[in-house]
C-alpha cells in the first residue's frame, strides 16, 4: 500500500498537523518508503495468533474510592492544573472563539 | 586528591558514608565539569547546580547526624528530559514543551531523590525519545566525548534517545544518569559511548511523570559507569506504583547485595539470527569475545533461534508511532506548552498551527505513520498484523528461555556513526537498533555492557536479554563480562 498527496493531506488534517503543499508533497516518498518496508510483515504467518495486549501479565486494579486519596492525583488543585496553560482565565482554560 | 569526578555511584556512596569527603565536594567537582563542557558537548538542556549542592548538604548534614544516608546518599545524577522535575522546565526536547514546568515530580525522580541522590540537571535527548543520534532535539545535538583515532575530529553521535545521558556519563559530567528505553535507547547509547546501562523488565519502573512516547514499551532505567552502579541506583528507581496501571506490584530484589560473577550452572544462548550477513567485523569479533568471556566465567554456550527477529523491527515501527500518535495528541496549545494563534483562527486550525510548529521533523513523521495505521481501513493490516507478530516474537524469547537463562548479542551493529551520517535517511536510522528493538517489544530486561573498542578507537557494547523479572541474571552475566573485558577506555579530554 502507498500514499499520494491527498492521502497525506488527509492523514495530517487527521493528526492535526498543519502542512504546506511542499512539506505534504515532501512527506509522500518519506512515508512510501517507511510503508514498503513494513509491509514485509504481511509475509509473516499469523494464523490463530492472537494480538498482544499486555507484554507482561499484569493484573488490573481498582483504587479506593476515595477522592484525594494520593495528594498527587487526588482533586483540589485548580491553580497547579492550570499554571502551565498559555492561556488561563477565570480558573478556565481558554481558547479561540468555538460557537459562532 | 582523588578527582571526585572519576568515582562512579558505589565509590562516591561509599566514599561519603565513610568521610572521605563530603556529598557537597563531590556535588562542586561535577557541577564544575558539567560547566566547562556544557559548550562542546551541549550534554544538558537546563542545568541546575543548586540542586546538587543543596541535596550534597542535606546529605552531608544528615551524615552529622549520624542517620541513614540512602541508597544514593551524595550521588549527584543527571535527569534525562523526559522525567518531569517539579519547578524545572521539562521539555523532552521538544519546541511544543519548551517553557514547561511541570507543578509535580514523577515517581521515578522522587524515589532517586528520596534514595539522596542530587540534581545536576535535565539531560538532552532525541525529539519525545524518537531517534537513535540525539539530532532531533530542538535544542540542539549532544556531541559524543568520543572521537574516531585517525584524528579527524568528526562530531559522533552519543547514540540516542538517551545521548545526553550517555554523554555526561562518559564525559565524566555525571557518575551516573537516568535513560529510558522504547525501543533500545538506553542500550544503544551506552554502547556507543563505552558505559553501562539497564532497561529492566516492563514495569518494573513506574512510568507516572514521564513524557510518554509509546507506553507498552516505555520503561526507565540507570546508565552509569559500571554494572554495580546500574544494580544500585536501579534498586532505588524500581518499585510498585499505583499511579502506573501497568507497574508491577512485587517486592524489589537486592540487586546489589545479589552480584555475583559467577556463571557456573547457567546457561547462555546465542540466537543465529542475530548473526547477520555483512555483520561488521569488529562487532563480530566483540560477540565472540563476549561469548569466550562467559565461557570463562563457568557458562555453557548454547544455540538458540529467534526466528522472528527480522521482523521485529517493522513491527516496532508499527506499534510505536501509533501509540505516539495517540500519546502526542495532548499537545493541543490549550492545557500546558505551546500555543500559536494565527490571527482570526478557530480551535482546530490553532491545534493544527501549534502542533506545526512545535514538533520536530521526526516527531511529524512518526505521528502520520501512526495516524496512518490506525486509521479506518489500513487498522487490520497494520497495526492488528504488527500486534500479532508481536506476541511471535515474544513466544520467540519464551521458547529460547526453555533452553538457556540469558541471552548474548551485540547491542547495536556498528560503533557510533557521525553526525549527520544518517540522519537524512530515516530506514538507515531507524536499522540501527535492529539489536535493541526485540528485547523491547517483548518487554524484557536486558542490559548494554563495554566490550571494547573497534579499529577506529571507539566503544562496543555487549547486550544480555534475561527473562521476565530476571534482572539479576542479567546483571550478573554483565558483570562478568566486566571482569574479563576489563573495559577501561575513556574519551580523551578535548572539550
Amino acid at each position: 500500500m502507498s500514499v499520494d498527496t491527498a492521502t497525506v493531506a488527509k492523514i495530517a488534517a487527521l493528526a492535526r498537523i498543519k502542512l504546506s503543499e511542499g512539506e505534504v508533497a515532501a512527506m509522500v516518498p518519506e512515508l512510501n518508503g517507511i510503508l514498503a518496508w513494513v509491509e514485509q510483515l504481511s509475509e509473516v504467518d499469523v494464523t490463530g495468533i492472537e494480538p498482544m495486549t499486555a507484554v507482561i501479565e499484569n493484573k488490573q486494579r481498582l483504587r479506593a474510592d476515595v477522592i484525594g486519596a494520593d495528594p498527587l492525583t487526588g482533586g483540589g488543585v485548580r491553580d497547579a492544573v492550570l499554571a502551565n496553560a498559555p492561556a488561563a482565565e477565570h480558573g478556565f482554560f481558554g481558547v479561540p472563539k468555538v460557537i459562532e | 586528591m582523588t578527582d571526585l569526578t572519576e568515582l562512579g555511584v558505589a565509590a562516591i556512596r561509599d566514599g561519603v558514608a565513610k568521610g572521605d569527603f563530603t556529598a557537597v565536594e563531590v556535588a562542586e567537582a561535577f557541577n564544575a565539569n558539567v560547566a566547562a563542557a556544557q559548550t562542546a558537548l551541549n550534554a544538558f538542556i537546563v542545568t541546575t547546580p543548586e540542586k546538587a549542592i543543596a541535596a550534597a548538604k542535606a546529605t552531608d548534614a544528615k551524615r552529622a547526624k549520624g542517620e541513614a544516608l540512602g541508597k544514593m546518599g551524595g550521588v549527584p545524577i543527571g535527569m534525562k528530559d523526559l522525567f518531569a522535575t517539579k519547578g524545572v522546565q521539562t521539555t523532552a526536547a521538544s519546541h511544543i514543551l519548551e517553557g514547561f514546568t511541570p507543578e509535580y515530580e514523577s515517581t521515578v525522580s522522587q524515589k532517586l531523590w528520596d534514595a539522596g541522590a542530587g540534581m545536576l540537571g535535565k539531560l538532552n535527548l532525541d525529539q519525545f525519545a524518537m531517534g537513535s543520534s540525539n539530532e532531533t532535539s530542538y535544542f540542539g545535538n549532544v556531541i559524543s566525548p568520543w572521537r574516531r583515532k585517525d584524528g579527524g575530529n568528526a562530531a559522533l553521535a552519543p547514540g540516542g534517545s538517551s545521548g545526553g545521558s550517555s554523554t555526561a556519563v562518559a564525559a565524566r559530567l555525571a557518575p551516573a544518569a537516568t535513560g529510558t528505553d522504547t525501543g533500545g535507547s538506553i542500550r544503544q547509547p551506552a554502547a556507543f559511548t563505552g558505559i553501562s546501562g539497564i532497561k529492566p523488565t516492563y514495569g518494573r519502573c513506574s512510568r507516572w511523570g514521564i513524557v510518554a512516547f509509546a507506553s507498552s514499551l516505555d520503561q526507565a532505567g540507570p546508565m552509569a559507569r559500571d554494572v554495580r552502579d546500574c544494580a544500585i541506583m536501579l534498586e532505588a528507581m524500581a518499585g510498585f506504583d499505583p499511579k502506573d496501571s501497568t507497574s508491577l506490584d512485587m517486592p524489589v530484589p537486592a540487586w546489589e547485595a545479589g552480584l555475583s560473577g559467577d556463571m557456573k550452572g547457567k546457561k547462555v544462548g546465542i540466537p543465529r539470527e542475530y548473526r547477520m550477513d555483512g555483520m561488521d567485523a569488529d562487532v563480530a569479533a566483540s560477540w565472540d569475545a563476549g561469548i569466550a568471556w562467559l565461557k570463562d566465567a563457568g557458562a555453557e554456550i548454547v544455540d538458540v533461534s529467534l526466528p522472528h527477529t527480522k521482523y521485529a523491527l517493522p513491527a516496532y515501527y508499527i506499534i510505536a508511532p501509533a501509540e505516539a500518535s495517540s500519546n502526542l495528541a495532548r499537545y493541543d496549545g490549550v492545557r500546558y506548552g505551546l500555543r500559536d494563534l494565527p490571527d482570526g483562527a478557530g480551535l482546530q486550525d490553532m491545534y493544527a498551527a501549534t502542533r506545526a510548529a512545535g514538533f520536530g521533523a521526526e516527531v511529524k513523521r512518526r505521528i502520520l505513520i501512526g495516524t496512518y495505521v490506525l486509521s479506518a481501513g489500513f487498522y487490520d493490516a497494520y497495526y492488528t498484523q504488527a500486534q500479532k507478530v508481536r506476541t511471535l516474537i515474544a513466544q520467540d524469547f519464551k521458547n529460547a528461555f526453555t533452553l538457556c537463562d540469558v541471552i548474548l548479542a551485540p547491542t547495536a551493529p556498528t560503533a557510533a556513526f557521525g553526525l549527520g551520517e544518517k540522519s537524512d535517511d530515516p530506514l538507515a536510522m531507524y536499522l540501527n537498533d535492529v539489536f535493541a528493538v526485540p528485547a523491547s517489544l517483548a518487554g524484557l530486561p536486558a542490559m548494554s555492557v563495554p566490550a571494547g573498542l573497534n579499529r577506529e578507537g571507539l566503544p562496543l557494547g555487549l547486550q544480555i536479554v534475561g527473562k521476565p523479572f530476571d534482572e539479576q541474571g542479567v546483571l550478573n552475566a554483565g558483570l562478568a563480562i566486566e571482569a574479563r573485558a576489563g573495559f577501561s577506555a575513556k574519551p580523551e579530554k578535548w572539550w
